[in-house]
């Protein structure tokens, strides 16, 4: 079996494998898939008003040329980077809000197409990184801590660390 | 509120601009085209992201998730080395990775916050070096099928949103590396 059917294949597989596993288990298992499908409806309803608010302003902004400006004046170091400057703003906004980001990474992956190295960059930043500061508040948060010594510049290393190898892995996978 | 301040930002700066460089008309179409193709790209992803949501019910209901915590626990003791022989807190370690690496965020989150509390009983109101580590990892993502970023290029007309899945492994692992080097260089040279 060829390594692209196989990737291609992981969902489905894994759905398979989920379902016997469940019934072996005794598990009522459409019973949990449509319930749980369900609570998908949930999430969904609360993710469409921030994406409303977040998709205007992003819209709003590449309309304006500013993103285009501050790409290009980060465009030599993003490059020497092999960064590709179109996804500056997904950079910025990723560690602070995770609505805010995935507005921003699918404008991107639908104006230069899902298939493109942007757009491919954009999907692979996305999927190989959350939403630090709001991990961080509600961790420390929940646990008391004020002196949080150096859990966000190593959070930020990690973050620094994801994009420079999402743009250099779409490299390698995709040449 | 911070979100209020980043939104209002991003919509001033692009009126104005948008002004000065005579984009102005552009900007108001944008606006009233970014929210029509928010509802639009939110109602393409309904249905992969609910799709998965009830396997993940599925995987819950049958123990899948209890089995790979399980397996990931020798491997969680040597990242926390300080709370070895705390069964409870690393039952909540191990469970939180699984939630994660499975996609079981609403899940992750509680394991991970039992953990951290329990963590902050030994030094109250200061991150430990084991505190700090729990925060890094959980701020790195390490969820093995991005379904949400899959369902986007679904939206977009991708007919193999999957094929990024090896290169979003890649990422991963080099950034959750580089976050475990950082937390474990930084314990050094920060004081207490």
């Amino acid at each position: 079996m060829n390594l692209e059917l196989l990737f291609n294949m992981v969902v489905p597989l894994t759905i398979a494998f989920v379902a016997v596993w469940g019934m072996a288990r005794r598990v009522d298992v459409y019973d949990a898939l449509v319930q749980g499908a369900g609570e998908g409806l949930g999430v969904l309803i609360k993710i469409v008003p921030a994406m409303v608010g977040l998709m205007t302003a992003v819209y709003m902004l590449r309309a304006s040329g500013v993103l285009e400006v501050m790409g290009q004046s980060l465009a030599p170091v993003l490059t020497r980077l092999g960064v590709p400057p179109e996804t500056v703003g997904l950079l910025m906004v990723r560690p602070v809000s995770g609505n805010a980001a995935l507005g921003v990474g699918a404008e991107l992956i639908s104006t230069y197409g899902p298939d493109s190295v942007i757009g491919r960059t954009a999907a692979v930043m996305l999927g190989s990184t959350e939403t630090t500061f709001y991990t961080v508040a509600v961790y420390f948060g929940a646990a008391g801590v004020n002196k949080t010594r150096y859990a966000v510049p190593a959070a930020l290393c990690a973050d620094v660390a994801a994009f420079l190898a999402a743009a250099w892995a779409v490299r390698v996978c995709f040449g | 509120m911070a979100m209020s301040v980043i939104w209002t930002g991003m919509v001033v700066v692009s009126v104005v601009w948008g002004l000065l460089a005579g984009n102005g008309p552009a900007v108001a179409a944008a606006a009233v085209e970014g929210a029509a193709a928010a509802v639009q790209l939110c109602l393409t992803m309904a249905g992969i992201l609910c799709l998965w949501m009830g396997v993940m019910e599925v995987m819950k209901r049958s123990g899948l998730a209890d089995r790979l915590s399980r397996l990931l626990r020798p491997v969680l003791c040597r990242l926390y080395p300080d709370f070895k022989g705390d069964r409870e807190t690393m039952d909540a370690i191990s469970a939180n990775v699984s939630a994660n690496l499975l996609g079981l965020g609403n899940a992750a989150t509680p394991l991970g916050i039992r953990a951290a509390q329990r963590m902050a009983k030994r030094t109250p109101g200061v991150a430990s070096d084991s505190m700090c580590m729990l925060v890094v990892c959980n701020t790195a993502s390490i969820q093995l099928i991005p379904t949400t970023v899959a369902s986007v290029r679904l939206a977009a007309g991708c007919r193999t949103p999957f094929d990024i899945l090896p290169a979003v492994w890649l990422a991963s692992a080099i950034s959750v590396s580089v976050g475990i080097l950082a937390a474990k260089l930084f314990s050094r040279v920060w004081k207490k």
